[in-house]
């Protein structure tokens, strides 16, 4: 830090030569460019400071108080984080959110990885595939899942229709306590699989042919060159891709709320709509922002658990900054 | 499949096997592929039918009558001609807002240089990561202290801002060369001339990713539109889809659910089909899909 104030005189303290090369900063050439500089930031810095700065730090407030808009918050410590301990539905959701997310992850990256591979072959038509395995990222989660609830439905639903045509007699899917997570999670797959495969499928392209070729010409078979080129110079994409998923899939909420609206039984309730049903259906502000907090931290424990991690399987990490 | 193709290799030679296995890519990409395209088949299809159509066993694809009229009586059922509007301004407000405010800062940030830049620059990357489920509920208070609840603002002013877009743009507006400005500024360009006639037209591709991230994320968002739009008056399109399958009673009108998701789904794919060049590289090099 200190090393940015370039001469600090004798005797001075650090803040007042901070000052001085702040006022440095509004003399002379450099006045009109740090004034621009500011006005340039300011529209942004605004939104930045009153939408994000001040909401979190008002969330750490919040979270220690009983509040249910209605009266005055009440404040009580870390109450609220007891009263967790004790919550059923609380531990239910935070399982619904672990299941959700640690099947709906591995699965849809590993189903992502095999199209890339085979998006990745030079042959005609490819883009029109790429489109095709996208369209569904794309497509507003709350239409995707009211279509969903419907191809899911027992009776009238196209997916027991075509295993009836199978001879298979198909489960009651989302109102099936049992079935109903899977049912959530094969839709979120099919809807995010694009996002995952787009990543992996320009890492694939970012693997220089040289490569292959001085393997091939080492005698190395298929699954030699999948082990020892494609992996290793595609686990920076696989690292960005579990990152990013993860985080994700612990925020999911549209397809939960349309699909089965946490039911049955609160199968699938994950965290994100057992916080949301306490702060806007029950109006427990305090509670709801102690569970926010909460999922925070898992959030922020399992990317930190992931970089840590990179340095064993992703290739050339500590090589950045 | 490596190791059968090696197998095949040494019966019919290179050529053969390459095709061998492009015919076999085909196959395998054509049945995913309709395993993806049947539910916007399936929706489409049905829009057209009518209710006993939708419960007739054995099952139809092709609706035997086509009932188009089933887009005019979904549309007034469900308001949607109010809910277009409020979709479309809110969309238009926020990407045009993003990209005025992230493009300013973008270029203040890259390339002019006052004190506290980059502290301010490394609190906007660290509070990128922050979820936006943390936000929620502080912010919909802020939206009661404001009075903002059920008005387009409150979905519109707090995404007028974005930290992912200004991180974007800065590192786009770093690759710019220097020399163009320079020439500019010796010109006599003030910095917002310069900002204006040189930077923006070579940031435009940038501003084609931000832009249509953008229209999708805020076309589609739904959580933070239901909390703060409670009257039918502002719903935007998706809280209107939503409520339009919870209100519909005992045998549920699929087939006009169905011709309404299909009116909303279609300007997103337009915008995709258009725009699908900067929407793959946005993804692609910067790769985030935003929340909200």
């Amino acid at each position: 830090m200190a090393a940015t104030i370039k001469a600090r005189r004798d005797g001075e303290s650090l803040w007042a030569a901070k000052i001085r090369e702040f006022r440095g900063a509004f003399t002379g050439l450099r006045r009109e460019e740090s004034i621009a500089g500011y006005l340039f930031l300011l529209p942004n810095l605004i939104g930045f400071l009153v939408f994000m700065l001040f909401p979190i730090l008002f969330a750490f407030y919040i979270m220690l108080t009983d509040w249910s808009l209605a009266k005055a918050p009440e404040f009580i410590g870390l109450k609220n984080f007891d009263t967790m301990v004790n919550d059923r539905l609380f531990w239910k959701s935070l399982g619904n959110s672990f299941y959700y997310t640690f099947v709906a992850v591995p699965t849809g990256i590993f189903i992502a990885f095999w199209l890339a591979l085979a998006l990745n072959r030079k042959m005609r038509g490819i883009i029109f595939f790429r489109t095709v395995y996208f369209l569904p990222q794309i497509t507003l989660t709350v239409a995707a899942a009211t279509v969903w609830r419907w191809i899911y439905q027992p009776e009238i639903g196209m997916i027991n229709h075509a295993l009836e045509w199978l001879g298979i007699d198909g489960p009651k899917w989302i109102h099936d306590t049992k079935w109903a997570m899977p049912s959530v999670i094969i839709m979120s797959n099919w809807q995010g699989i694009g996002f995952a495969m787009l990543i992996l499928l320009a890492g694939l392209q970012g693997i220089p042919e040289e490569y292959y070729e001085a393997a091939s010409i080492d005698g190395a078979s298929g699954w030699q060159r999948m082990r020892y080129v494609t992996l290793p110079m595609l686990s920076p994409a696989f690292f960005f891709v579990v990152v990013t998923s993860l985080i994700g899939a612990f925020q999911a909420f549209d397809q939960f709320y349309i699909l089965t609206e946490g039911g049955p039984a609160h199968a699938t309730t994950p965290l994100t709509l057992y916080i949301f049903q306490n702060a806007f259906t029950f109006f427990k502000m305090g509670y709801g922002a102690a569970l926010a907090a909460v999922l925070f931290v898992i959030i922020l424990i399992i990317t930190i658990i992931q970089w840590h991690l990179a340095r064993r399987w992703v290739f050339g990490f500590d090589e950045d900054e | 499949m490596a190791s059968a193709t090696k197998m095949k290799g040494s019966l019919f030679g290179q050529r053969q096997v390459k095709i061998l296995v492009d015919l076999f890519t085909y196959v395998v990409l054509a049945v995913v592929g309709i395993i993806f395209i049947m539910p916007f088949a399936w929706m489409v299809a049905n829009s057209f039918k009518d209710i006993r159509g939708i419960y007739t066993y054995p099952p139809e694809f092709i609706p035997e009558v086509w009932h188009f009229e089933n887009y005019t009586e979904a549309w007034t059922m469900t308001h949607f001609d109010a809910g277009f509007l409020n979709s479309a301004i809110v969309a238009a407000a926020v990407v045009l807002g993003q990209l005025f405010t992230a493009s300013l800062a973008g270029y203040s940030f890259a390339r002019l240089r006052y004190p506290g830049r980059d502290k301010i620059f490394l609190l906007y990357i660290s509070l990128m990561m922050v979820p936006f489920t943390v936000l929620l509920i502080p912010l919909y208070v802020q939206m009661r202290y404001f009075n903002w609840i059920s008005t387009l603002q409150a979905v519109i002013v707090p995404f007028l801002f974005t930290p992912w877009g200004t991180f974007m743009m800065r590192q786009f507006m770093v690759t710019i060369p220097r020399e163009l400005e320079d020439a500019a500024r010796i010109d006599g360009c003030g910095f917002f001339r310069t900002y204006w006639l040189i930077i923006l037209p070579l940031t435009k591709p940038a501003l084609a990713t931000l832009a249509i991230f953008t229209f999708v994320n805020t076309w589609n968002s739904f959580q933070w539109p239901l909390i703060v739009l409670g009257k039918p008056k502002v719903k935007t399109l998706p809280l209107l889809l939503a409520s339009f399958q919870n209100q519909s009673g005992m045998r549920t009108p699929w087939h006009l659910i169905m011709a309404a998701a299909t009116f909303v789904v279609i300007p997103v794919l337009i915008a995709f089909v258009v725009g699908q060049k900067y929407y793959v590289r946005g993804i692609v090099t910067s790769g985030i899909k935003g929340g909200g």
